[in-house]
């Protein structure tokens, strides 16, 4: 069976919400129904017909060839199955999405991963702010499953998050892991400034000592633990890195002591 | 009783007589095997039958850095016991006074079972809420900061019902040097059974029992009938060139890892010989109404 595929004709004069393209909320529709189904945002919105040539039917395995950055909230919601984008998204990718697998070839803007309950989401390129993060007015942002940027992320990357993994491959901006509650940020390459600001409990990782900390962490040495190899080998056999992040002995952190204090920042060591 | 003969050594015509047991295994790692070894041995003494210690327990195999979850040298364990609730209380306390204890270990599930019996999840609060929880992978661990660095501990194991226990080779030798040059023979194969432990002291039993007493309340007495002093004032099972008598008691993961246990055990002492080692070898059974597994020598031999 060929995947469902929604190649795009032109660039769409608007933005685009393509959250009702997911396997779950296609079940039971025809391919004249699909193409019927409204995707735009705008007084005159678009139909999927509009934008898109559509073919395939295997509902589990979705492909967007073609893509801009007008497409909001792809994969949002999805449940299982698998959605592949061929080139960059708008905003709130995988948005609440709780199972199956996103991965988006180009860059995705804010909010990507945005309040993510759990399955796997890969961006090839780079992401906006707030990755996994709360809309404005949530409580919690990302609270589980495994969220992998390649390149870099923007700002307040994993704000709020709750539980989960996130994995950045290039770097971040500023305040990575604001407002934590837990889970675990994993990040190769520069560091913005004030990662893990006002950070409840969770973990930081970098393969770097970060700069720009925040007065209200503390130094916790070097301690010798097991968890960092267990994790270096999680993230090279599922291959998020290929090198060890962390390696042994790495540096801690403890903090935000400008709240609980109950986190960490925990960082390779240059030897 | 009609006896076989392979290599000089004659092999009853008998079973031993298994049980059917609770079982689980963890992987102890550390930053040297040395240190892996000892939290293992540590965990695992005074385990050497349920009868007095709760559980039968022994190291199963010793893991190279290369196969251990943390890439550190490890030993997997193996526990046995008669129920679950027995089981789960015996896997805590060993774990927190023997493992938790242990300079710069850790510990992993290794067992994929029916139901799952808790590790970490039972020793986090020695963290006293500066213990860190870490889902990954699909597993669930806990990071307790002790004086060392960290306890890293997997939440929780696998329970499996299809363990055996109990299954156990005689070997009879003319003089006890012969009958322990046999039984370190077998031990020394049944060793490289994965999935089979032996949990008597080096593997080896030599106060074999009979269900019950003459004197009320004592649950097991010696087996008269294999105690060479004894062999002209009781009914005895043993033959005037036969001095001593040692038995290797066997607990596996399945039915067929006590065999496969059994088998190599029985091959190992049949290659040494009757000058060196065993005259016969028999197993001990209760009259096969007691266990549900019997494993028939006659169906084991090389």
């Amino acid at each position: 069976m060929k995947a469902l595929t929604f190649a795009i004709l032109s660039e769409p004069e608007e933005r685009l919400d393509l959250s009702p393209l997911t396997p779950s909320r296609l079940a039971g529709l025809s391919q004249v129904q699909i193409a019927k189904l409204r995707i735009g945002t705008s007084s005159h919105p678009v139909m999927v017909g509009d934008v898109f040539n559509v073919s395939g039917t295997d509902l589990h395995s979705i492909v967007f060839e073609g893509s801009t950055k007008r497409f909001d909230r792809v994969g949002a919601g999805l449940t299982a199955g698998s959605i592949r984008v061929d080139g960059d998204v708008g905003r709130e990718a995988g948005r609440k999405m709780s199972g199956g697998s996103l991965t988006i070839q180009g860059s995705a803007d804010d909010h990507a991963g945005s309040g993510m309950i759990d399955g796997r989401i890969e961006i090839k390129g780079n992401t906006g702010s707030y990755l996994g993060g709360p809309l404005a007015g949530e409580m919690v942002g990302m609270s589980g499953g495994l969220l992998i940027v390649r390149g870099k992320a923007s700002d307040y990357a994993g704000d709020r998050l709750r539980r989960g993994i996130i994995a950045i491959g290039k770097g971040c901006g500023g305040y990575a892991g604001y407002r934590m509650i837990a889970g675990t940020i994993a990040i190769a390459g520069r560091v913005g400034a004030v990662p893990g600001y006002l950070m409840k409990r969770g973990s930081i990782l970098f393969d770097r000592h970060p700069t720009e900390l925040s007065p209200t962490f503390v130094p916790c040495g070097e301690p010798d633990i097991a968890f960092s190899s267990l994790f270096d080998r999680f993230l090279m056999r599922e291959k998020i890195m290929n090198r060890p992040l962390l390696g042994d002995r790495p540096g801690r952190y403890g903090g935000d002591n400008a709240v609980l204090g109950k986190g960490e920042i925990l960082f390779r060591r240059k030897f | 009783m009609q006896q076989l003969i392979r290599n000089g050594v004659l092999i009853d015509d008998t079973f031993a007589e298994a049980f059917g047991m609770r079982a689980t295994a963890i992987i102890i790692t550390a930053p040297s095997l040395k240190w892996a070894r000892q939290a293992a041995i540590t965990m695992t003494g005074f385990a050497t039958s349920v009868i007095g210690c709760g559980c039968e327990a022994a190291i199963d195999v010793e893991l190279p850095a290369s196969q251990t979850p943390d890439g550190r040298p490890g030993c997997r364990v193996m526990i046995f016991a008669m129920g679950t609730d027995e089981l789960q209380k015996q896997l805590k306390n060993r774990l927190g006074q023997c493992v938790l204890t242990s300079p710069g270990s850790a510990c992993f599930a290794d067992l994929e079972g029916t139901a799952s019996l808790n590790l970490g999840n039972a020793l986090r609060y020695f963290g006293d809420g500066w213990q860190i929880s870490k889902k990954f992978g699909g597993k669930h661990y806990w990071r307790v900061p002790v004086m060392d660095g960290e306890f890293l501990c997997e939440a929780t194991t696998g329970l499996s019902k299809l363990a055996v226990g109990g299954g156990n080779l005689l070997f009879l030798a003319a003089d006890s040097d012969k009958a322990l040059n046999a039984a370190e023979h077998a031990v020394a194969a049944i060793a490289r059974i994965p999935g089979a432990i032996m949990p008597f002291p080096g593997g080896v039993v030599r106060s074999g029992s009979k269900i019950g007493a003459k004197y009320k309340g004592v649950m097991a007495s010696t087996n008269e009938a294999f105690a060479p002093t004894l062999r002209g004032v009781v009914d005895s099972a043993l033959t005037p060139e036969i001095n001593s008598v040692l038995e290797v008691v066997i607990d596996g993961e399945t039915e067929e890892t006590v065999a496969a246990a059994m088998r190599a055990g029985i091959k190992a002492a049949i290659s040494l010989g009757p000058k060196k080692g065993a005259l016969r070898i028999s197993a001990g059974n209760y009259g096969g109404k007691l266990g549900k597994f019997h494993y028939h020598l006659k169906d084991l031999l090389p």
